[in-house]
């Protein structure tokens, strides 16, 4: 059995705020690179070099790659055999606290949806845990902006409409977000589970390297062809048009219902970001 | 085309800029978004002054992250604009004739630009950085207690930006991709 302290969790929290919002995952900046190369439109390939660029100006000047320093999402691979020494979830608040406020990175959060009220801190995180074999602890902050999430959707489809349903409704998805959601965009897509899983598998979809494709060949091939259609449609960077439109899309899948095929969008920007460090 | 523009614009200044043209914008610009627009309606219901002249000003909807000592701002890219479509008429109307955000916007708030001569600009999103580099002071007229939504007067030299809805209606988010999809039509044509 591993000891893990509250302020352990609370300081390694406070450093991926930090990192994330700041550093773009190696597999993120490499697409974003390459789709500077290969953006044939003009307009598009103007504006992919800007956001190269900002890139280069977040990590010169440790500022934030975007203002919107998101909701901090924090996902717990817990290991059985580890004991935590204090309260875990306060461990982890008070880590976005420190992160968010050491960081100049901004505040976010209201502390309720209809009453609204800046909790002045960014939090509460959005925490998510899962027990898993071992004794150590991984943890992964996903900032997420809002500017994409609120082009998120979720439909309870019919099973017979099978898997052309459940592409039709991913690029309706991207026409409906067209050029809120900051493209060159990311997509997480859940299929399968319940109304409440499939929110969850496409959010955790997002945690996976976009050069990954799903192990399943069956869904890595989906993934490709998805792909491919959503950047038929023309949209482009920010959608001034181009090539560009998404940069990668993964699927989470679920076994489900006899009488259903639940399919949820989380919709993701060129700033898709995560960091994790284990304990 | 590439255009300068300094605040306050006029109209006839404009008047000349297309969907899909730069503007480098020189000036005052203001910042306000959602809480922000929430309580210049409220003011204006009671039949209030804003906290800044509206003729010939430009909006900024941005929340930026706060600013490091020795920075005058931290990174400041917009947010999504539809959110503001509920408000942007009125001010329009009251001869506000800048808005700078990015993302569509709703039919009402093109009429209101045809309407009043305005214009809707596009800064660079997600690219936050990149934006504030523009920007040589900051400081907040009013409403503190919104945190990254109070608004704020910014100078701003050369702010980089992109005409999304001219003053005629024409929108790029509808024009770039038709074009560019009718360069693959032709393409092919040619092509095979």
């Amino acid at each position: 059995m591993k000891i893990i302290s509250a302020a352990q969790i609370t300081q390694a929290v406070a450093e991926l705020c930090i990192r994330a919002n700041r550093e773009l995952p190696p597999d993120m900046e490499s697409a974003m690179r390459l789709a500077e190369k290969t953006e044939p439109w003009p307009i598009g390939a103007d504006t992919m070099s800007v956001l190269c660029r900002n890139i280069d100006a977040a990590r010169e000047n440790g500022l934030p790659i975007c203002q919107d320093t998101g909701c901090a999402c924090v996902f717990a691979e817990l290991g059985q055999d580890v004991h935590i020494e204090g309260d875990f979830e306060a461990a982890v608040n008070a880590g976005v606290s420190r992160g968010y406020t050491e960081g100049y990175l901004r505040k976010s959060m209201v502390q309720d949806p209809l009453r609204r009220g800046n909790t002045g801190d960014n939090t509460p995180a959005a925490i998510t845990v899962w027990l898993v074999p071992g004794d150590s602890l991984k943890l992964t902050v996903a900032p997420k902006g809002f500017g994409s999430e609120n082009m998120s959707r979720l439909a309870m489809l019919k099973p017979a409409d099978g898997v052309e349903g459940v592409k039709r409704f991913v690029l309706e998805t991207v026409k409906l977000a067209g050029p809120n959601p900051c493209p060159p965009i990311v997509l997480g897509v859940g299929i399968g589970g319940t109304f409440d899983k499939v929110a969850y598998l496409a959010k955790h979809a997002l945690l996976r390297p976009i050069d990954q494709p799903n192990p399943d060949p069956f869904y890595g091939l989906l993934e490709k062809e998805l792909l491919d259609e959503i950047n038929a449609l023309g949209i482009g960077p920010q959608g001034f048009g181009g090539k560009t439109t998404a940069l990668g899309l993964n699927i989470e899948t679920m076994p489900t219902h006899v009488a259903g095929l639940p399919v949820a969008v989380n919709v993701s920007c060129h700033v898709t970001r995560r960091a994790s460090t284990v304990l | 085309m590439e255009y300068r523009l300094n605040t306050p614009v006029t109209k006839e200044e404009l008047s000349v800029l297309r969907a899909g043209d730069r503007v480098l914008l020189s000036g005052t610009v203001y910042t306000a978004r959602d809480a922000a627009h929430q309580r210049m309606m409220e003011r204006l219901d009671r039949g209030e002054a804003l906290p800044f002249a509206l003729e010939g000003s430009a909006i900024y909807y941005v929340g930026p992250t706060p600013e490091r000592p020795g920075q005058v701002i931290g990174s400041a890219g917009p947010t999504t604009s539809g959110r503001m479509d509920k408000f942007s008429p009125r001010l329009l109307e009251l001869g506000q004739p800048v808005m700078i955000g990015k993302g569509a916007r709703s039919r009402e708030v093109k009429e209101a630009i045809v309407r009043n001569g305005a214009v809707y600009l596009a800064a660079m999103g997600g690219a936050g950085a990149v934006m504030s580099a523009s920007v040589d002071s900051a400081a907040v007229v009013c409403w503190e207690d919104l945190g990254c939504e109070a608004v704020r007067r910014l100078h701003v030299t050369d702010m980089p930006l992109t005409v999304v809805i001219d003053s005629l209606g024409n929108d790029l988010y509808e024009t770039g991709p038709e074009a560019y999809l009718k360069s693959l039509e032709s393409e092919n044509e040619t092509g095979n």
